[in-house]
């Protein structure tokens, strides 16, 4: 898909087949309104950018996506290569940020899939996990309780993890809140050398600034499938807009329908 | 009375003191490390108001057997699980959050169990089995004891890494696994089959005592979760002599006296500990 993006400088990856499969999925989150048939294919390889307003059902979809969360309609397909190899990063208010634990040990939970109950975490492993470390800028951290760190620190020690579970499909719900610039550029960078490697990426973002520069796809959502497709036509068909307030997208049926056109489903 | 009076010969002179201990060790060893996680998982109170919901089955089993070992702990397990999932069903399809649910379940099971023993049995019988009656345990109780220690230890040492990711990060682990993670569930079996066995020996309502107030002292001693674990098992059994002791010396219910231990271990570490505690915020 990539290479025919014209706004996608790192467009090399060739797609070869359906990494996700949504197949008229809703998902209803406790009393709250959830997703609406909602039907996508991620491809193998790319990288799409969600967006949408509050409440739209980012979150849900991510969710459902990682298999937290069954749909009550509809269909979910992992690719059968990549079952197994879903890394999902929560919005940083779903972990135990007092827990007792030193920042290196919590890295090595990103071993979990290849090394489960059996075997030691062993020096390489270790070596790999500073490595990750110093990767997110967060050299010598290693002993620090992971307590004792700031939101941004923590966020990035969970980058750190996801560099170690080598998962094929990569979900992250909105990875750069309270983080500052400096920070973002470098975890924008580490989701970039995802992507080049073919990893499967799909990321909840507001910073349309962001989506524009670095993200081929999008994937807008309001409830429901408000378009999706390459993130310049998006941007020129004003779904993805800087003008528009995204709130917009839930005001009346009209507006409803006028986007539904745009729908590339 | 000689040091030696005071703490070897209560155990050497009689049985009943040393099946006391033996029980006690025996749930300090299955249950502390457990009660380190709940405290993790912030399911302390659950945890307690399950052991206190068992008690239906638990009438019902003594109304047709009488303080009879077996019955009592398949009754006291099938009730166990049916409240978590009446529970846990609860917060899920309705608006009850997760502590209101467990309150109205606890609250009612409590209530109904308590009739139900007070219909035929003597108050003695009540008082054993909401408090335990820890210097007449039998064999049954005690093997059914040691054999859920030997399961706890088991299965915490198969599932042991797992558990503390699914505690630190439930998303990580549900998400890693596609949503079939099942260690969460096997963690709760577990916790539920101990206090089945523990409430033999401390009565359902102080049965979690020897499981979370050690877990609670420790955890303001370290950072490590390894060392808590080791750390609140010591607490638990030292606080089981050391509550058998003094109950036998002052004559004070046995149960009672070794979860006041624990209780005493938990308040100096709450005090004096090295790290969270009174004494660490005055030193700010």
């Amino acid at each position: 898909m990539c290479r025919d993006c014209g706004s996608c400088i790192l467009g090399h990856y060739v797609m070869t087949h359906a990494a996700i499969t949504l197949r008229d999925v809703s998902v209803s989150y406790g009393r709250q309104q959830g997703i609406h048939d909602i039907s996508a294919v991620f491809m193998e390889g790319t990288l799409t950018a969600v967006a949408g307003p509050n409440g739209a059902g980012k979150s849900t979809l991510l969710k459902a996506i990682a298999g937290m969360l069954k749909p009550s309609k509809g269909t979910i397909a992992i690719d059968p290569c990549f079952v197994g190899s879903v890394a999902y990063l929560p919005q940083t208010a779903s972990i135990q940020r007092d827990f007792p634990m030193p920042v290196l040990q919590a890295v090595c939970t990103g071993f979990w899939g290849e090394v489960r109950e059996r075997g030691a975490i062993d020096s390489t492993m270790k070596e790999r996990a500073c490595k990750a470390l110093a990767d997110v800028g967060l050299e010598g951290f290693e002993g620090r309780q992971v307590s004792a760190l700031s939101g941004g620190q923590f966020q990035r020690v969970l980058f750190a993890r996801l560099l170690l579970t080598d998962a094929r499909i990569i979900l992250l719900d909105e990875p750069f809140t309270a983080i500052d610039g400096e920070t973002t550029a470098k975890l924008i960078q580490i989701i970039l050398e995802w992507h080049r490697q073919g990893r499967t990426i799909v990321c909840v973002l507001h910073d349309l600034l962001l989506i524009r520069k670095y993200f081929p796809e999008s994937f807008v959502l309001a409830g429901k499938c408000m378009g999706r497709g390459h993130t310049h036509a998006l941007f020129e068909q004003k779904l993805l807009s800087y003008d528009l307030d995204m709130a917009e997208l839930y005001t009346g049926e009209d507006n409803h329908e006028h986007l539904h056109h745009h729908d590339h489903n | 009375m000689t040091i030696t009076d005071a703490l070897i010969t209560p155990f050497t002179d009689y049985a009943f003191m040393r099946r006391a201990l033996a029980a006690c060790v025996i749930l300090a060893i299955s249950g502390a490390p457990l009660g380190v996680f709940m405290n993790l998982r912030r399911m302390s109170l659950v945890g307690d108001a399950m052991s206190h919901a068992i008690l239906p089955g638990v009438s019902i089993a003594f109304l047709m057997f009488g303080l009879s070992v077996w019955p009592m702990t398949i009754a006291a397990l099938g009730t166990g699980l049916a409240v978590a999932v009446i529970a846990f069903g609860l917060t899920r399809v309705t608006q009850l959050k997760e502590d209101a649910s467990f309150t109205l379940v606890y609250l009612l099971s409590l209530a109904s169990g308590v009739v139900m023993v007070s219909q035929s049995g003597s108050g003695v019988d009540l008082l054993h089995i909401l408090f335990g009656n820890i210097l007449a345990i039998d064999n049954a109780s005690l093997v059914l004891a040691a054999g859920v220690a030997c399961l706890s230890v088991i299965i915490l040492s198969q599932f042991y890494r797992g558990l503390v990711i699914d505690c630190f990060d439930p998303d990580f682990m549900r998400a890693g696994t596609h949503g079939r993670s099942i260690i969460g569930h096997v963690f709760f079996v577990l916790v539920v089959v101990n206090l089945v066995a523990s409430f033999q020996i401390l009565g359902t309502l102080m049965s979690l005592g020897l499981m979370l107030l050690p877990a609670i002292a420790g955890r303001f001693w370290t950072d490590n979760i390894d060392a808590a674990i080791v750390l609140s098992t010591f607490i638990a059994i030292i606080s089981s002599v050391i509550g058998l002791l003094i109950s036998y010396h002052l004559s004070i219910p046995s149960g009672p006296a070794v979860v006041l231990v624990t209780g005493a271990f938990a308040c100096v570490s709450v005090l004096l500990g090295r790290q969270g505690s009174l004494k660490a915020y005055l030193a700010r």
